[in-house]
C-alpha cells in the first residue's frame, strides 16, 4: 500500500528547520512562565539588582511564606476555592439538568424553549443592564454573585444536548419498567455515562471560575469576599504595590521580600492549581472542543 | 388531532366510552412528562431573569434612567444618548483603539493555522505532542497573571530593557506600559502568545480528518511537503476556517475586555481606551447608567451587522455559514 519513502535532502532540511522552529516556539510559550517561577523563589532583596535569566541566585522560600502569612491573600485563595468548586457542581449540575430536559424529543414546547435559548446566544443586554439586575436582586457582596449569574449556559447546553442525544435509548427503559421517574434516571443513568462531557464542561468552567477577575471588581466591595485573581488585578494593573506593602505589613518576614517578589509568588500560587490539573485534564478538552465546533 | 384512530382500551373505560379529545390527550402527555417540564422551566426560568430581563433592561438607552425611579418610570429621551456618544470627545479615539486593535488581531487570523499546517508536519508523534500541550498552556494562564507576567518583563528593570540595553539599542530604561505607542504591539503580542496553541486546535482536529490516500495520491503526483500543504490540507479544512472566520468578524468589536482592563493605565489610556472600557468606566465608575448603555447597544448593533455580512459574504463565496 504505502510507498516505500526515502527521505530526499530537501525533506531532510524542512524536517530540521519545521522542528528547530516547533522548538523555537515551545521555548517563547514556557520560558515568560519560566522567568516569573525562578524569580519567585529568588530572595525579593536580590532579584531587585535583576540578571536573573535561567535559575534563581539566592534560593528562597520567603516569599511564598510571605504568601501564606498574609491573611488577605488566604481568604481570598479559599474564597477562590470555594467559588470554583461550588460554582462548578452547580453549573454542571443545572446545565446538565436542563438539557436533559431538553434532549427529550417529546418534551411539549421543546422547540420554542431551544429557541429561547438560542436568541440568548445572539442578543444579551450587556454590562450595564446586567449590573442594574444584579444590584436590584441584591445580588451585590454576596457570595451568590459569583455563582448565580453563569449557573447556566445555553452554549454549554448544546454540548451537553448533543451527547445526551447520542445516548442509546434502551438503556433507561429498564429503570422506566421499575418505575423509575426522570429524576432518578438523570442521576443514576444518564449523568454516569456522560462522564467525558461533565468533565469538559467541568473545566472550562472551573478554569473560568479560578480565573475570573470582572465580577469581584463589578460586584464585589467587601475585601472578604475578594476572589484572588480580583486582588491580583488591584496589585498588578492598578500598579498599587501599595496595596501589596500594606498587605505585607504585619507579616514577619518583610526582611526579605518585597512587593514586586511576592507579587510573583501570589501568581504562582495562583497559577499553580491549573498547572497541576491540566495534564489529566487535557484529554478531555481537545474533545471538548471538538463537541463544540461541531455544533459551530 | 387523529381522534378515529384505535383508542386504547383502558381509556375508553376512564373516559366514560366517549374517545379522549385532543385536549385531553395533550394533557395526559404533559403530566406524564412532569419531571422534565421541570426541569426545562428552571431553566427556562432562568434564562428569563439573567439573559431576558436585562436585554429589556437595554431600553435604559433610550430613557434617562437614574437610580431614585424604576426603569419603566424613566422618561424616554430617544437616541439622545446615542448623539452625546457620537459628538463625544472620546468618540474619535475611543472608535479608532477599538477598531484598530482589532483589525489587527483579525489580520492575526491565518497565524494558527499557519501554526497548525506546520505542526501538522512534524513527523515524530510524541515531539508533535508535547509541543502541543506546551502551546495550550498559556490560554490556561489569567489575564491578570499574564498582565503581571508582562509587567515584570516590560518594567524599567525588566528583561526585555536588560536585552535592549546591552544590544545597544536603547541607553536608556523605557516604561513600555507607560507610552501610548507600544500599547497596541504589546496588546497583539500577548495575545497571540496566549492564544496561538488554543487556537489551533480545531484546526488540527479538521486536518486529523482528513484521509491518508490523498496525501499518498499526491506524493505519487510528486508534490512536496509545501505542495501538499497548500494543494491537500488547505483546501481540506476549508470550511473550518470559513466558519471561524464569520465567528472572528462578528467578535471583532469585542477588544478583549479582560485583557485591556489589565494592561491599561491613566498613561496609555489615549491608546487602550476601548469601547468595552469606556461602557465600563462611564456606567460603572460614573454611574452614567443610561449614557453607557447607549453605547453598549451602538457596538451590539455594529458587530450584529458584521456577523451578518460576513455571513453572507461566506455563504456566497464558498457556501459555508453559520445560519
Amino acid at each position: 500500500m504505502s510507498l516505500i519513502k526515502r527521505k530526499t535532502i530537501g525533506e531532510a532540511v524542512f524536517d530540521i528547520i519545521n522542528n528547530l522552529g516547533m522548538l523555537l516556539i515551545c521555548f517563547v510559550t514556557l520560558y515568560p512562565i519560566w522567568y516569573v517561577l525562578i524569580n519567585a523563589f529568588n530572595d525579593g532583596k536580590d532579584a531587585m539588582l535583576g540578571g536573573i535569566y535561567w535559575w534563581p541566585r539566592v534560593f528562597s522560600l520567603e516569599n511564598f511564606k510571605a504568601v501564606f502569612d498574609n491573611p488577605g491573600i488566604t481568604t481570598a485563595m479559599l474564597l477562590t476555592v470555594a467559588k470554583t468548586l461550588v460554582g462548578v457542581g452547580a453549573h454542571v449540575f443545572f446545565t446538565a439538568m436542563v438539557a436533559y430536559a431538553f434532549s427529550r424529543r417529546e418534551l411539549i414546547f421543546g422547540r420554542f424553549y431551544i429557541f429561547l435559548g438560542t436568541i440568548t446566544m445572539i442578543f444579551s443586554g450587556g454590562l450595564i443592564p446586567t449590573y442594574l439586575l444584579i444590584r436590584d436582586l441584591h445580588m451585590l457582596d454576596t457570595f451568590a454573585v459569583f455563582i448565580i449569574p453563569v449557573l447556566f449556559s445555553f452554549f454549554d447546553l448544546i454540548i451537553f444536548m448533543t451527547f445526551f442525544r447520542e445516548i442509546p435509548d434502551g438503556l433507561d427503559e429498564a429503570a422506566r419498567i421499575d418505575g423509575a421517574n426522570d429524576w432518578t434516571i438523570l442521576l443514576r443513568i444518564v449523568l454516569p455515562v456522560s462522564m467525558p462531557v461533565i468533565a469538559t464542561i467541568a473545566l472550562f468552567h472551573g478554569v473560568y471560575q479560578w480565573n475570573d477577575y470582572f465580577a469581584g471588581i463589578i460586584y464585589i466591595n467587601k475585601e472578604s469576599l475578594q476572589p484572588i485573581q480580583t486582588f491580583l488585578y488591584r496589585v498588578v494593573a492598578q500598579s498599587s504595590s501599595n496595596i501589596m506593602t500594606t498587605a505585607l505589613q504585619g507579616s514577619a518576614v518583610t526582611k526579605t521580600v518585597t512587593s514586586q517578589s511576592v507579587k510573583l509568588a501570589t501568581m504562582v500560587v495562583t497559577t499553580l492549581p491549573i498547572v497541576f490539573a491540566y495534564p489529566f485534564l487535557q484529554r478531555y478538552f481537545v474533545k471538548g472542543m471538538m463537541i463544540g465546533s461541531i455544533k459551530g | 388531532m387523529e381522534m378515529q384512530k384505535s383508542t386504547p382500551p383502558t381509556a375508553m373505560i376512564d373516559s366514560n366510552i366517549s374517545p379522549p379529545t385532543a385536549r385531553q390527550k395533550w394533557l395526559k402527555k404533559l403530566v406524564s412528562q412532569r419531571h422534565i417540564q421541570i426541569m426545562a422551566l428552571l431553566g427556562i426560568a432562568w434564562m428569563i431573569i439573567f439573559n431576558y430581563i436585562p436585554m429589556y433592561g437595554v431600553i435604559i438607552a433610550f430613557k434617562d434612567y437614574d437610580i431614585i425611579r424604576t426603569i419603566s418610570e424613566a422618561p424616554w429621551v430617544g437616541l439622545e444618548h446615542f448623539k452625546e456618544f457620537l459628538s463625544d470627545e472620546n468618540f474619535g479615539y475611543v472608535m479608532k483603539n477599538t477598531l484598530g486593535i482589532s483589525l489587527i488581531k483579525l489580520m492575526t487570523f491565518p497565524l494558527p493555522i499557519i501554526f497548525a499546517l506546520f505542526l501538522n508536519e512534524v513527523r515524530i508523534l510524541r515531539f508533535k505532542r508535547a509541543i502541543q500541550t506546551i502551546s495550550y498552556l498559556p490560554h490556561f494562564l489569567s489575564w491578570v497573571v499574564l498582565g503581571g507576567i508582562l509587567a515584570t518583563w516590560l518594567s524599567d528593570v525588566g528583561i526585555i530593557n536588560d536585552i535592549l540595553m546591552a544590544l545597544h539599542l536603547i541607553d536608556q530604561p523605557i516604561s513600555y506600559l507607560a507610552e501610548p505607542k507600544y500599547f497596541w504591539t504589546i496588546v497583539i503580542t500577548s495575545d497571540i502568545w496566549k492564544e496561538l496553541g488554543w487556537s489551533a486546535i480545531i484546526y488540527l482536529a479538521a486536518i486529523t480528518g482528513i484521509s491518508p490516500e490523498m496525501y499518498e495520491a499526491a506524493t505519487i503526483d510528486g508534490a512536496g511537503r509545501f505542495q501538499k500543504m497548500w494543494y491537500v490540507t488547505l483546501p481540506a479544512i476549508k470550511g473550518t476556517i470559513s466558519i471561524l472566520f464569520i465567528l472572528a468578524v462578528s467578535g471583532v468589536l469585542n477588544s478583549n475586555f479582560d485583557q485591556i482592563l489589565v494592561l491599561r493605565n491613566s498613561l496609555n489610556d489615549s491608546a487602550s481606551n476601548v469601547i468595552d472600557y469606556y461602557v465600563y468606566y462611564t456606567g460603572i465608575s460614573q454611574g452614567r447608567y443610561s449614557f453607557s448603555a447607549a453605547i453598549g447597544l451602538f457596538k451590539s448593533v455594529i458587530a450584529l451587522t458584521l456577523l451578518l455580512i460576513a455571513n453572507q459574504v461566506s455563504k456566497k463565496l464558498n457556501d459555508t455559514s453559520l445560519f
